[in-house]
């Protein structure tokens, strides 16, 4: 892999305050199963390199499928062109930045090799998945996916340094829709955020090779269920709802970049100010949230960042307060806040920017019966359809596919398009119980837009069953 | 570059064996990036990149990869020899697809964009200088885009531009902001100053103290830009003759059942007057367009080549996901200058945020009011309005409480670079609604 990539960088190397390599070849394949027939498998081939040259105190980057000699010294070229060109005119002078230099390695785990199953295996897999979720003639569609990918990365520096990471990733998918006259219904396992990191042996540990017949009875029985109700009660969300409301009200808002005004013009700002690190209260004494970049299985566990910062754990908020925030070396230059290891491209073609990888809420003390069982009023909702937040991460909306009431301590009548809205701080601060460890799951997700250009990322999100308290529910038309 | 890629294309044609066909798809651009933040430079740079996807038929069996390129001719080719072996290999695993289908009635074309991009450094100066004194932060692209087919039986299609897009925005404090377009193909100093002055201008209203409503129904104004929002949702399944099929088409209840806009709403694919290619993956010419709505009934789906011939129907040139590409909505009667005062008492909606279905098959969608959205009283614009979340069915949008669409049209080209650059456009009115649900 990259043979002979490091002499050649050496090369070009020029003399400026900062240049790195960071080179990613990607492989991705695609089996699908659609109405019990296979759909064309997608493979894809990527490979090239971003060349970012410090210099001056200016700042470019130049990204190029040429890895040959004269195709690095091409891409140097046009980044210190930029750098040149850049020269103060920069957000700071990037100069002045601490850049690393790393030396590393990481691999994912894997127990069983994607390679090592033969592709009629996994067609295969897939029908059979498939065949099981065609139980009845409401049945309109259902379809079962695999989708692998495998990165290996070498980051190289001016000073020496040297990073190589190959990561490993399955993301299995199964839908089922059901439809009669104008209504329809749909079921996905575990909201297709089933995004781990590893081999073939994701599917058994995920539940995901026994999903199928429950997921067929659920979407049928959610076709002749009422719509959910209108009111303010308890909410007990199951992790794969709960991992995107991390997401959205903790993440996204706790980025530096955000805070730093980066992408007002297009994902948006924050409602979190740089002085609120240290002293805001963001949840009840209850939430804890890690960034954690080594959780096994989890879908954005990396060694290093993509400017070669090394990954550690963090707390991110400690029993309710706000510790630090989601930021890179860069963003930390800017502001002197105490960040993590964070930046992160969606690829070679993109420069990286403050992303979250594993952020995680850390698990309580209480069962789900435990959390059910104290409810007076409330509803229990399971497998996200729908995320929508405002620009600040104030304002939110989420839709589930499955919702259950709770009454009096008991999972009662089963409801449609359960929704619910609030505001990020006072809904954190009303988080009332947080799940123990055997409600946790390895959540993710694929295609977490954000950046200018724009870019795709993989985050993870381990996370627990958590109960919040007066939330405003309702349903559909 | 589309010698390039013809040059591989008759590669691949000449590594084929006996009733072998293959299809290719080839995408590329060169695009320098400047992203900036408080009217600085927060990441510059270049990408320059060319993908070539092949899908490799024998009888009903194919199979599909995609490479990407590094533009030296030699390890190109031996890139696809490689994967057309691996394709070949594939093809023995998999079944026949019984939804296979691809043009075989050669039908090339061209359509080359003339470079008329000055240096990149002309638009940076001007972008900072028109910027100074102000919070501008934004993403400046500029650069060719490249779309090509080819397939084995000798159809050859091209598709090249050479275009800039400016998306910025001029922020006052907060959340408080303008936001602005600038797109085309020759660069025009005296139009960005036009633009920097029309946005600075209204950052005049923005500086008056912000009004916050209550959650309820209001009359608003939807810009063409927050139309666009609304329209992109709906096109994000709605139109699709699969999504439609399958159940899970937005407009399920407009399609199959009593449903409908207001009369005064046509919506077109309007290939013709877009900036898209207009072939698609499989080699099918695209129709100059596809009427989609029609005085508020549902006309037409997008229709893939797979979904054809899955649903036995006839393509119309839709690709894959079946959205649409060039989204035409017809003018209504509504003078653009009259609007505040149509609009009486109300929100004035320049632009929305974050939008997703609450309700897929009553078409509901929610999402959030941003950037400069107005409180209008008496026909004037009073105060700046705090961000509002709204959750409302677009039959009712467009069918009960439309009040009208303006005589005017935007043109709206996308800015989006996920993947690579986009070719998709809009060209929308604005919409005046009565009852629109704010409700957060």
């Amino acid at each position: 892999m990259f043979e002979g990539l490091r002499e050649r960088f050496r090369e070009v190397t020029p003399k400026a305050e900062f240049c790195s390599l960071r080179a990613l070849e990607e492989r991705n394949e695609i089996v699908s199963v659609r109405q019990n027939v296979l759909e064309p498998i997608q493979t894809y081939q990527d490979r090239g390199v971003m060349i970012t040259v410090v210099e001056g105190g200016g700042y470019g980057y130049a990204a190029t499928a040429d890895l040959s000699t004269p195709g690095l010294r091409r891409a140097v070229e046009q980044a210190r062109a930029w750098a040149r060109r850049t020269k103060g005119r920069m957000v700071i002078d990037f100069s002045k930045i601490a850049w690393p230099h790393p030396t590393g390695d990481y691999a994912s785990p894997v127990a069983q090799s994607w390679d090592e199953v033969p592709l009629s295996e996994k067609i295969a897999l897939c029908k059979r998945e498939c065949e099981r979720l065609k139980v009845d003639e409401r049945i309109a569609d259902h379809a079962v996916s695999l989708w692998f990918t495998r990165s290996d990365s070498l980051f190289l520096t001016n000073e020496g340094g040297e990073v190589r990471q190959s990561i490993a990733r399955l993301y299995p998918a199964m839908r089922v829709t059901a439809s009669q006259g104008t209504e329809s219904q749909t079921r996905t396992y575990k909201a297709g955020a089933i995004c781990r990191q590893g081999g073939y042996e994701i599917l058994e540990r995920s539940g995901f090779l026994t999903a199928a017949p429950q997921l067929a009875e659920e979407v049928l029985a959610l076709l002749a269920a009422p719509n959910c109700p209108s009111d303010t009660m308890d909410l007990l969300l199951a992790p794969d709802q709960l991992f995107l409301q991390i997401h959205e009200s903790v993440g996204h808002p706790l980025e530096l970049d955000r805070i730093l005004g980066d992408e007002r013009n297009y994902a948006g700002t924050s409602f979190v100010r740089p002085e609120n690190i240290g002293t805001l209260r963001y949840g009840s004494d209850l939430m804890n949230i890690t960034f954690d970049p080594s959780v096994n299985e989890a879908f954005a566990s990396y060694g290093h960042d993509d400017d070669g910062a090394p990954a550690e754990r963090q707390f991110i908020i400690e029993k309710g307060i706000l510790k630090r925030a989601l930021g890179s070396v860069i963003s930390q230059s800017r502001t002197g806040i105490p960040g993590v290891a964070n930046s992160r491209a969606d690829g070679w073609r993109r420069p990286p920017i403050d992303r979250m990888a594993n952020l995680n809420l850390e698990p309580g003390d209480a069962t789900l019966e435990e959390m059910i069982g104290a409810v007076d009023r409330g509803i229990y909702m399971r497998s996200n359809n729908s995320w929508s937040i405002d620009d600040s991460r104030n304002k939110f909306q989420f839709g589930c596919e499955w919702g259950q009431l709770i009454e009096k301590g008991k999972l009662t009548t089963l409801v449609k398009n359960p929704n619910y809205r609030g505001i990020s701080a006072n809904f954190w601060n009303n988080l009332k119980r947080v799940g123990d460890a055997t409600t946790v799951d390895v959540m993710g997700a694929p295609n977490c837009g954000k950046g200018e250009p724009n870019q795709i990322m993989r985050v993870g999100h381990v996370t627990p069953a958590a109960l919040f308290a007066g939330v405003e529910v309702f349903g559909g038309d | 570059m589309q010698e390039y890629f013809h040059g591989l294309a008759d590669h691949v044609t000449s590594l084929l064996q006996g009733d072998e066909v293959a299809t290719m798809n080839f995408s590329g651009e060169a695009s320098d990036f400047v992203r900036f933040n408080h009217n600085a430079v927060r990441q510059a740079g270049v990408v320059q990149a060319q993908d070539l996807s092949v899908d490799l038929i024998r009888g009903a069996r194919h199979a599909e990869s995609t490479t990407v390129l590094c533009g030296i001719a030699e390890e190109d080719q031996g890139r696809l020899a490689a994967m057309i072996d691996e394709l070949r290999a594939r093809l023995e695993h998999v079944p026949e697809d019984p939804y296979l289908l691809y043009a075989t009635e050669v039908q090339s074309t061209e359509r080359m964009g003339e470079n008329q991009l000055g240096p990149v450094e002309e638009a940076l100066q001007a972008i900072l200088e028109g910027g100074h004194g102000q919070d501008l932060v934004g993403i400046y692209a500029q650069g060719p885009i490249y779309r090509g087919f080819a397939n084995s039986l000798g159809q050859r299609n091209w598709f090249s531009t050479h275009s800039f897009n400016l998306d910025w925005s001029l922020y006052l404090r907060d959340d408080k902001a303008v936001k602005s377009l600038f797109a085309g193909f020759a660069w025009e100093p005296q139009r960005l100053r036009e633009k920097m002055e029309s946005a600075v201008q209204q950052l005049d209203l923005l500086a008056q103290p912000a009004k916050t409503i209550e959650p309820g129904k209001y009359r608003v104004y939807l810009s063409p830009t927050a139309l666009g929002d609304v329209a992109g949702t709906v096109g994000w399944g709605g139109f699709g003759l699969k999504s439609h099929r399958s159940k899970i088409s937005s407009l399920l209840r407009m399609i199959e059942g009593d449903a409908r806009f207001d009369e005064a709403v046509t919506l077109r694919e309007n290939t013709a007057e877009g900036i898209a290619p207009n072939f698609d993956g499989k080699g099918f010419l695209k129709p100059d367009e596809v009427v989609l709505v029609e005085k508020g009934e549902f006309r037409e789906h997008l229709v893939s080549a797979r979904s054809a011939k899955e649903y036995g129907v006839a393509s119309n040139g839709a690709d894959a996901y079946e959205m649409p590409n060039s989204l035409d909505m017809s003018a209504g009667d509504v003078p653009s200058a009259e609007i505040l005062e149509r609009l009486g008492t109300g929100a004035y909606v320049n632009n929305l945020h974050y939008l997703n279905y609450s309700d897929r098959p009553a078409c509901r969608i929610t999402g959030m009011t941003r950037f400069a959205t107005f409180w209008v009283e008496d026909g004037k614009v009073v105060a700046p309005l705090n961000v509002m979340r709204f959750d409302e069915s677009v039959y009712r949008m467009l069918g009960e409480n439309l009040i009208g669409l303006t005589q005017e049209r935007e043109m709206l080209i996308s800015s989006e670079t996920y993947m690579g650059r986009s070719c998709e456009s809009m060209r929308l009115p604005g919409a005046l609604i009565d009852n629109f649900s704010f409700t957060l």
